[in-house]
C-alpha cells in the first residue's frame, strides 16, 4: 500500500513538481492549493503525511497547521512544512502550531524521498 | 502526467501570472503609496517569494537569486521597515522589469546580462534599512536543511578516540503524537549520529486512562556531532516532551553496537533496534485502514490547456454549424410552407444552442487585455526615462476582454503609439509648465467595448499634433501638393501616410522604422480602424476600433438591385421608410433626410456598389439609419430589409486583396454569397467630400 501525501502549495508549479516527484517514488497524490483547501480535502485524502507551504493567499499555513491539529480523525498525521523560509522566527511559530518538521525549499528529491519515509508512520 | 520539461512550461507560465500579480500592487502603491494595502504588498511579497521558489527548483539561479533580494526588500516593506516613497517605488518597478527580463532569459534558455544582474540587485540592496546580509542567499540555496530529518548517514566513528557522549532524556506528552511525532522516528534520526543506548522506563503506577504515555527514554549516544545538531533532531518535538541533554565527556571507547548495558536506571526494557520502538506507545492515533486502496483520486485542475489551433478548428467548425443551421431552418420553411409548431420549437432551441456553443467558444479565446497593457506601462516608464520626461500612466478598462489574436497582434502597434506618445506628444517638463500645465505629462490608456467593437484608446495631455509642422513636412516630402488644402482632420490623418515622419532627427524610441503607416496596415488587418483626434495645445487621442472577433457579426440583410448585402447591425441607428417630403435635395447629387432633428445624408448604396441601373425608384426605398465609427449619422438607401441574423465572416482578403467598401463576405443559408459593407470606408468617402470645411476634428485612416 503506497504511502498518501497532501501537498498544500499555492504555486502551480510547486505542486506539479511535488506530484511528479512524489509520485514517481511510489506515493499517491492528492494537491490542495491553499490551507483552505488543503482543509477540505484532508478526509477524501487521509493523508500519512503532509507537506504544506507557509506563504499561501486565504488560509496560510500555519492556520492549516493549526486546523489540522484541531480536527479529528487526521489531526495527528505527521506535517512537514516546505519552505524557502528558514528563520528561527518562522520555524519557531510553526512548532508552536503543530508542525512535525520543516524542509527548505527547492528540496532535493531524494532528501524529501526520504525525509516523507522517515515521518510516515506505517 | 508531466515531465520536467512540461513543468517548466507551467512554471514560466506562473511566473507571467504572478508578475501581474506583482505589477498591480505596484500600481496600486502608486496610486496610493501613503495608504498601501497590506493585502496587496502581501500578494506582491507572495508573486516574488513563488517565482523564487520555482526558480530555484528549476536551477534557475539567476532568477532566484534576484526574487530573493526583491523578497528581502518587500518583507521589509511589509513589516514596516521600510517606507514607500516615489524614488522607492521607482527601483520596484525597474526591479518587476528586470525580474520579468530575468524570466524571459529563464524562458528562452539565454543567458541573463550579469552587470544587469549585479547592478539591479545592488540597487535594491541599497534600499534596505538594515542592511541584506549576501549571505542569506547562500542560506537559502542550501538545499536542504534537515532539522526535524536528520542527514545523511552515520557519522563516521572514529574507535578510539575520544567521543563525547549525550546522556538524553525524553519524556513524551500525549501530544507529541498528536502532532505528528513518532519517537521511533527521531532515534533513528539520532542513530545516524553514532552508536545509540535506548533504554525505556515505564512507570507502572499510572492510571490506565491517564493520557500522557506513561513513558520516559533514556538514551546514551555516542557521537562527535555538536550538541545543537542533536536538539535540531528534537527541534519540534521539544515543546510536547520532557526532553534534556547532558554531554558528558567521559572517555569512552565506542560501545559495540547495539549494546545492552543497563544503566542503574529502572531499565525495564532495553531496544537498540529503534524500527521496534513504535510499540511503546500508549495510543495508536493513527488507524491504517486496510481498504485504503479505493482512495479517491487527485482532485480535477482548474484549467486545461488547450492547442490554439484546436481552438481555432472548433471556431471554424462552429462558423460552419452556424451557417448549416440556418440553411436547414430555411430549406424547412422553404419546402413546407409552415413548419410544425414542434419542428419550429426545436428549431429554435437548435439556433439558441449554437449560438451559445459559438459565444462558448469565442469566449475561450477572449482574454483580457490587463498583460497586454501592464507591458505597455513598462514601455512608457523606459521611454520615459530614456528621453528624460517624467510621465504618469494611467490605465482603464484593464480587464475589457479581446480576442487573444489580437491581444498579440496589438503588441507592436500599442508599443509604437505609447512611444509616440511619450516621445512627440508630452512636452518636457519646462515646456509643460511655461504652458500652464503639470511639469509630470499623462498618458492614459484605455480600453472598453463600445457598439459590439473593442475601443483601445491612448491619449495624452500633450501639445497636439503640431498640424503646420506635419503639413509642411508632407509638402517637402512630396507627399501632397503645395497648393492642398487640407482640413485638420486630414493634415492629423497625414501621419498615417507611408513615407511619414514628423521628428526629422528620428529618435532611437520610437523611430524604430516603423511608422503609424505600418500601426495604420496592422490594425486595418485585424478589421480594425485607426484615428487620430487632437487638438492643439490639449494633447492627442489616438482611438484603435477593433471588432470583438474575427469570426462571427451579428448583420442585417439587405437586398440592392439584385444582390444581397450585409450591413453589420453594431451601426445601425433606427430603419426608416421615409415620407418623401423629408427628403431634401442638397445640390445635384446629394440629397438629405430629416431624421430625429437632424439632417442626414443620404447614400445610396446601390450606387456605391455599382448596381444603380438595376436599382427600384429612390422613393421606394428603406433608408437605414448608421452611425460611423465618428459618430456620425447617414442613411443608407437599400431597397428591401430581409432579415437579422448572425454571419460567419469570410475574408475576401487573402484571394482578392482589398475590396473597396467591402469588409468581407459571407454565406446565406440559401448557399448566395453576400458581401459585408464596409461602413467607415463609404462614410469616409462621403465626409471627405462634404466636409472639407475642417469642422471634423477625427479623421480615419
Amino acid at each position: 500500500m503506497s504511502i498518501s501525501i497532501l501537498t498544500i502549495d499555492d504555486s502551480r508549479t510547486m505542486r506539479d513538481l511535488l506530484r511528479l516527484t512524489l509520485e514517481e517514488a511510489g506515493f499517491f497524490v492528492t494537491t490542495a492549493e491553499d490551507g483552505a483547501d488543503g482543509v477540505q480535502k484532508l478526509t477524501d485524502a487521509n493523508p500519512d503525511v503532509i507537506i504544506t507551504d507557509i506563504n499561501m493567499p486565504v488560509m496560510d499555513g500555519f492556520e492549516f497547521i493549526e486546523t489540522v491539529r484541531g480536527s479529528g480523525r487526521n489531526a495527528s498525521v505527521p506535517i512537514l512544512v516546505l519552505s524557502t523560509e528558514n528563520s528561527a522566527e518562522l520555524k519557531d511559530r510553526a512548532r508552536t502550531v503543530g508542525a512535525t518538521g520543516w524542509i527548505v525549499k527547492p528540496f532535493n528529491d531524494t532528501r524529501l524521498v526520504s525525509a516523507i519515509r522517515r515521518v510516515a508512520r506505517l | 502526467m508531466s515531465s520536467l520539461i512540461e513543468l517548466r512550461e507551467i512554471f514560466f507560465q506562473e511566473c507571467e501570472e504572478q508578475l501581474e500579480d506583482l505589477t498591480d500592487g505596484l500600481n496600486a502603491l502608486d496610486a496610493a503609496p501613503e495608504d498601501a494595502d497590506p493585502d496587496q504588498i502581501n500578494s506582491m511579497f507572495r508573486a516574488v517569494h513563488s517565482i523564487k521558489g520555482g526558480a530555484a527548483s528549476f536551477s534557475l539561479d539567476a532568477i532566484a537569486e534576484f526574487a530573493h533580494e526583491y523578497e528581502a526588500i518587500l518583507d521589509e516593506l511589509r513589516s514596516g521597515k521600510l517606507v514607500i516613497t516615489r524614488e522607492i517605488l521607482a527601483v520596484f518597478y525597474r526591479a518587476a522589469d528586470h525580474l520579468a527580463d530575468l524570466i524571459s532569459c529563464g524562458a528562452a534558455g539565454t543567458d541573463p546580462d550579469p552587470d544587469a544582474l549585479t547592478r539591479q540587485i545592488s540597487e535594491i540592496e541599497s534600499l534596505s534599512g538594515t542592511g541584506l546580509k549576501p549571505a542569506q542567499t547562500d542560506d537559502f540555496l542550501a538545499a536542504f536543511v534537515p532539522l526535524a530529518m536528520g542527514a545523511e548517514g552515520p557519522a563516521p566513528a572514529d574507535v578510539g578516540m575520544k567521543i563525547p557522549h549525550f546522556d538524553i532524556t525524553f519524556a513524551p506528552t500525549a501530544e507529541l503524537y498528536a502532532n505528528g511525532h513518532e519517537p521511533a522516528h527521531l532515534f533513528r534520526e539520532l542513530e545516524s549520529f553514532g552508536p545509540l543506548k535506548v533504554n525505556v522506563e515505564l512507570d507502572i503506577n499510572a492510571a490506565w486512562d491517564q493520557s500522557d504515555p506513561a513513558v520516559t527514554w533514556h538514551l546514551n549516544l555516542a557521537t562527535d556531532r555538536p550538541e545543537n545538531e542533536i536538539r535540531e533532531i528534537f527541534e519540534f518535538a521539544e515543546p510536547y516532551a520532557n526532553f534534556q541533554i547532558l554531554c558528558s565527556q567521559r572517555a569512552n571507547p565506542v560501545l559495540p553496537h547495539p549494546m545492552a548495558a543497563a544503566d542503574d536506571m529502572a531499565a525495564v526494557e532495553t531496544v537498540a533496534d529503534t524500527d521496534q520502538l513504535g510499540s511503546g506507545e500508549t495510543e495508536s492515533p493513527i488507524v491504517i485502514l486496510p481498504n485504503q486502496t479505493s482512495k479517491p483520486h487527485a482532485p480535477r485542475k482548474s484549467t486545461v490547456r488547450v492547442d490554439l489551433d484546436q481552438v481555432d478548428e472548433l471556431i471554424n467548425l462552429v462558423g460552419e454549424l452556424v451557417i448549416t443551421q440556418s440553411v436547414m431552418s430555411q430549406s424547412l420553411t422553404e419546402h413546407s410552407g409552415v413548419v410544425s409548431r414542434k419542428v419550429a420549437a426545436t428549431l429554435d432551441d437548435f439556433k439558441s444552442l449554437t449560438r451559445t456553443i459559438q459565444e462558448g467558444i469565442m469566449a475561450i479565446r477572449a482574454q483580457s487585455v490587463k498583460p497586454l497593457f501592464q507591458r505597455m506601462a513598462r514601455i512608457v516608464r523606459e521611454t520615459a526615462q530614456v528621453a528624460g520626461k517624467e510621465v504618469r500612466f494611467n490605465v482603464e478598462g484593464e480587464d475589457t476582454e479581446v480576442d487573444r489574436i489580437m491581444i498579440e497582434r496589438l503588441v507592436d502597434s500599442l508599443t509604437h503609439i505609447l512611444r509616440n506618445a511619450v516621445d512627440h506628444g508630452v512636452e518636457t517638463g519646462p515646456h509643460r509648465v511655461q504652458a500652464g500645465k503639470e511639469e509630470a505629462g499623462s498618458i492614459t490608456l484605455s480600453a472598453a467595448h463600445r457598439s459590439g467593437r473593442v475601443v483601445i484608446e491612448v491619449t495624452d495631455d500633450g501639445a497636439g499634433v503640431r498640424r503646420d509642422k506635419v503639413l509642411a513636412s508632407a509638402i517637402a516630402k512630396g507627399l501632397i501638393p503645395k497648393t492642398a488644402q487640407l482640413s485638420d482632420g486630414e493634415i492629423d490623418r497625414l501621419l498615417f501616410m507611408p513615407g511619414f515622419s514628423t521628428v526629422e532627427a528620428v529618435t532611437n524610441l520610437s523611430g524604430r522604422g516603423v511608422g503609424m503607416d505600418v500601426v495604420n496596415s496592422e490594425i486595418r488587418r485585424l478589421g480594425g480602424r485607426v484615428a487620430i483626434i487632437s487638438s492643439p495645445g490639449e494633447g492627442t487621442t489616438i482611438s484603435i476600433s477593433l471588432p470583438l472577433t474575427l469570426a462571427v457579426l451579428d448583420g442585417m440583410i439587405v437586398d440592392v438591385g439584385d444582390e444581397s448585402l450585409v450591413v453589420p447591425i453594431s451601426t445601425i441607428v433606427e430603419t426608416i421608410r421615409p415620407d418623401a417630403s423629408k427628403i431634401h435635395q442638397i445640390g445635384p447629387s446629394s440629397r438629405m433626410i430629416a431624421a430625429r432633428d437632424m439632417m442626414v445624408p443620404i447614400i445610396e448604396l446601390g450606387q456605391v456598389f455599382g448596381y444603380e441601373g438595376r436599382s427600384a425608384p429612390p422613393n421606394g426605398h428603406i433608408l437605414i439609419v448608421v452611425e460611423d465609427e465618428k459618430g456620425e449619422h447617414f442613411a443608407l438607401a437599400v431597397d428591401q430589409i430581409r432579415d437579422q441574423r448572425q454571419v460567419v465572416i469570410k475574408s475576401l482578403e487573402s484571394n482578392y486583396g482589398h475590396v473597396p467598401f467591402v469588409a468581407a463576405a459571407t454565406i446565406l443559408g440559401d448557399g448566395q454569397i453576400a458581401l459585408i459593407i464596409d461602413l467607415d470606408e463609404i462614410t469616409h468617402g462621403i465626409s471627405s467630400t462634404t466636409s472639407a470645411s475642417g469642422t471634423h476634428k477625427r479623421a480615419y485612416a
